[in-house]
């Protein structure tokens, strides 16, 4: 008699703690065969806000962490990935993508992951400033970060893509609530799994999965929600930032209906941790 | 000094002092040089000034006398129109082909031309927005000029910006600025516009539009090639159809919060990049080892510098409370001595209000303060007959869900109040949706440091206030808005990563 094997519940990965959705939700997630797969958590907004309130409690304490130790942590986090990359390629195959397409996407993941752990204590030397000002004072720049960031993944490269738009926000400090990718959701549960396995602070990165139209709305008005970064299409474009009016929210979108090379260099860096960030002056007298 | 020798400190006398009160009059000081202002002045399109398009004007007046200086053009959409398209050949035709290094000698040159015309546009400042002409001299035309001459020199050395990557301006640019700080906000845009290789579209404030004007001159002067920079004055319709244009792909503005939003919705279904300096609602924090003569000045530097027109004035005082009832009878003492009146006499420490209708809001506000029940103080001193004044005032016992105490008040009223401990100075200071500056008194440079990092605000003075520089980068938390303007973050705004 062959063993039944064990089939796994796909919960989302909020606040340290992996949840279903509070609705009781879900949608059917099928493979390329077109065969059933799994249950995905269809969120609500309810499962936002929450989300949100994680981000909130986790957000002081990661931005308060010495850069060094972020650094570790990511750095960690691409540990993590790099022992379960197989199983990540293998469910970005659940789409119709090539293996060797998805090991490339898996290892590019695992690459930027990488380069942003070496940001954490290099880029405040990069775009933070001692400034030569004429009076006798001391002035300096350094940044900070915005606070909460929400972020909306694109449909394709679930796991580049997504890891791309998470990484310069948690780098500088940020805490982010992501929607992960609607049409391929299975990755971000087991992105979800190495985050909870990398010392990340619970709450520090926050993934959902759900329907995109029914959470926009939130994203956009959410005033605890300090910025909106991802890809999003020209109608979600312009509902978001209208929303972000309310609250002057920080809005740094890509276009959906243009192709994104995710792979590309240009997608990583200081520019892109800038896009998430506060800067600081302070004036001090120089004197006795 | 420790905590405990204030309140041990035996009762004394209080210093004995000098008060002279009304006993003698100042004599006049009038500055006096020649403004060369026109009688009439049109917009600066292409390089000329034409006249607009619907051939109306509106009067600008001298708010300290309420008569009249100048007929000021109205841009309608078809102006902003023409001056778009002007920007946008002066872009695609000479601008953009230009090499950094010699756009860099336009702005040295413009620099310079403004210190030539130095008291000419500080009498001219002074006069359109009401502002003591101490302050238009000494502050406003020199910063302007330092502005251009500090973003001149980035022209040929944009690469250094963002090592690693290839960076590219937007082309036209379109800019709305207050008229709090007339010349220097129009600076603080179009210089470093500019040396990023952008051209700019700029609608000066309704009321303060003649150094704005008097700007496009300068650019004649200095031989500025036509179209890099267009000034097209008027009211909101006027600032809508410059943000609006399609031409405009960045709009960089300097207002309220409040039109700050509405320019957001408008843009919400473009690409458009923007700045946003919006309106402040700032803490100044005493503690009780500040030195507090030193510390008394920087307050009254805080909020009556341009007659409180300013989006980070000091306009919430959070004084330790050992030390509230001493500080109270300083700062009543001092703004005794603060001379309200004509704007251009050397000797005013305040101007003239900008407006009737600020001036109307300021009278709003501070009646509200009193009807909330805080005590009201004002230096009780004359103001002229004519022309829109407000006497410096200063709010005791204020109470954090006060209007006063969050509402942006934009005039020469200050809201004092009270905390115990440091996190209490800082939830109090932190608790407003506004972020834009903060300042900090104690000689405690630790504690400095600490307040510094928790403080949600873009600029943090310590031990002083409302200190700018063309290095620095100025700009806002929250509903204060985002960008900066200054430094090389300021700069890189005004420019794109390809």
């Amino acid at each position: 008699m062959t063993r039944l094997h064990i089939t796994k519940t796909p919960k989302c990965y909020v606040g340290g703690a992996f949840i279903r959705s509070e609705s009781g939700r879900v949608t059917e997630l099928h493979d390329a065969s077109g065969a059933f797969f799994a249950n995905i958590p269809q969120c609500t907004r309810k499962d936002l806000r929450n989300a949100v309130e994680a981000a909130a409690k986790a957000g002081p304490g990661w931005a308060k962490r010495s850069a060094f130790n972020r650094g570790q942590i990511l750095y960690r986090l691409a540990e993590m990935m790099e022992a379960r990359g197989v199983e990540l390629a293998d469910s970005i195959t659940l789409s119709g993508v090539s293996k060797s397409e998805a090991s490339r996407e898996v290892a590019a993941a695992i690459e930027r992951v990488v380069h942003y752990a070496g940001w954490t204590d290099k880029y405040e030397q990069v775009l933070g400033s001692v400034n030569p000002v004429a009076s006798a004072h001391f002035n300096f720049t350094v940044t900070e970060p915005m606070g909460i960031v929400g972020i909306l993944a694109p449909d394709d490269a679930p796991v580049l893509g997504l890891l791309s738009l998470i990484l310069p926000a948690i780098t500088s400090g940020n805490s982010v609530v992501a929607l992960a990718s609607i049409t391929q959701p299975y990755p971000s549960i087991l992105l979800g799994e190495m985050l909870a396995t990398s010392d990340l602070p619970g709450g520090v990165v926050n993934l959902l999965t759900g329907v995109r139209s029914e959470l926009i709305p939130t994203f956009a008005t959410h005033e605890h929600l300090r910025a909106i970064s991802g890809v999003a299409n020209a109608e979600e474009r312009k509902a978001l930032r209208l929303g972000a009016a309310e609250s002057v929210k920080r809005v740094c979108l890509l276009k959906a209906e243009e192709p994104i090379d995710w792979l590309a260099d240009k997608l990583q860096g200081a520019e892109e941790i800038r896009a998430l960030i506060e800067f600081k002056t302070t004036w001090h007298p120089i004197g006795a | 000094m420790p905590k405990t020798s204030s309140k041990s400190k035996p009762k004394t006398n209080p210093a004995r002092e000098f008060v002279f009160g009304d006993l003698w009059e100042f004599d006049p000081a009038p500055e006096t040089a020649d403004p060369k202002v026109k009688k009439k002045y049109n917009l600066f399109i292409g390089g000329a000034f034409v006249a607009p398009h619907s051939g109306k004007y509106f009067a600008t007046i001298n708010p300290a006398t309420e008569a009249k200086i100048a007929d000021i053009a109205l841009a309608d959409a078809s102006d902003v129109d023409a001056a778009c398209k002007a920007a946008q050949k002066a872009f695609t035709t000479v601008w953009s082909k230009m090499p950094g290094k010699e756009r860099g000698k336009y702005l040295y040159r413009i620099a310079r031309l403004l210190q030539d015309h130095a008291r000419e546009f500080a009498v001219a400042e002074t006069m359109d927005g009401g502002k003591p002409i101490k302050e238009s001299r000494d502050f406003d035309v020199p910063m302007a000029a330092a502005h251009f001459f500090y973003h001149a020199g980035w022209a040929d050395k944009l690469e250094f910006l963002a090592p690693g990557r290839q960076l590219a301006p937007h082309g036209v640019v379109g800019q709305v600025i207050p008229w709090n700080f007339p010349l220097l906000m129009l600076a603080w845009k179009i210089a470093p516009a500019l040396a990023a290789g952008n051209c700019v579209v700029l609608k000066p404030a309704e009321t303060t539009s003649i150094t704005a004007l008097k700007f496009g001159e300068i650019c004649q002067e200095a031989g500025l090639p036509n179209g890099v920079v267009n000034i097209v004055s008027g009211a909101g319709e006027t600032g809508a159809a410059v943000i609006n244009h399609p031409l405009t792909s960045k709009v960089a503005f300097t207002g309220s919060t409040e039109v700050g939003k509405i320019i957001m919705r408008s843009l919400a279904g473009t690409e458009k990049k923007m700045t946003m300096e919006l309106g402040g609602k700032a803490a100044n924090i005493i503690f009780d080892d500040a030195p507090l003569d030193q510390a008394v000045e920087g307050i009254v530097n805080g909020i009556f510098f341009n007659q409180g027109h300013v989006c980070c004035a000091g306009s919430r005082l959070l004084v330790q409370e050992s030390i509230a009832d001493e500080v109270l009878a300083k700062l009543k003492r001092r703004i005794a001595t603060l001379r309200v009146g004509d704007p251009l006499d050397k000797n005013t420490d305040l101007g003239a209000i900008n407006s009737a209708e600020q001036l109307a809001k300021i009278t709003d506000l501070v009646k509200s303060g009193v009807e909330e029940g805080a005590e009201k103080h004002d230096n009780g001193c004359k103001l002229p007959a004519k022309g829109f004044f407000f006497r410096p005032t200063i709010f005791a016992n204020v109470s954090m869900s006060h209007r006063i105490a969050r509402e942006e008040i934009f005039g020469p009223v200050l809201s004092i109040l009270t905390f115990r401990t440091l996190e209490e100075a800082v939830e109090k200071a932190n608790n407003t949706a506004y972020g834009l500056s903060a300042g900090v008194w104690t000689d405690k440079g630790s504690r400095i440091l600490k307040m510094s990092t928790l403080l949600k605000a873009g600029v943090v003075w310590a031990n002083t206030y409302n200190k700018f520089d063309p290095t620095s980068p100025f700009g806002g938390y929250k509903e204060s808005g985002f960008g900066r303007e200054g430094g090389k973050q300021g700069l890189l705004d005004y420019l794109k990563a390809l």
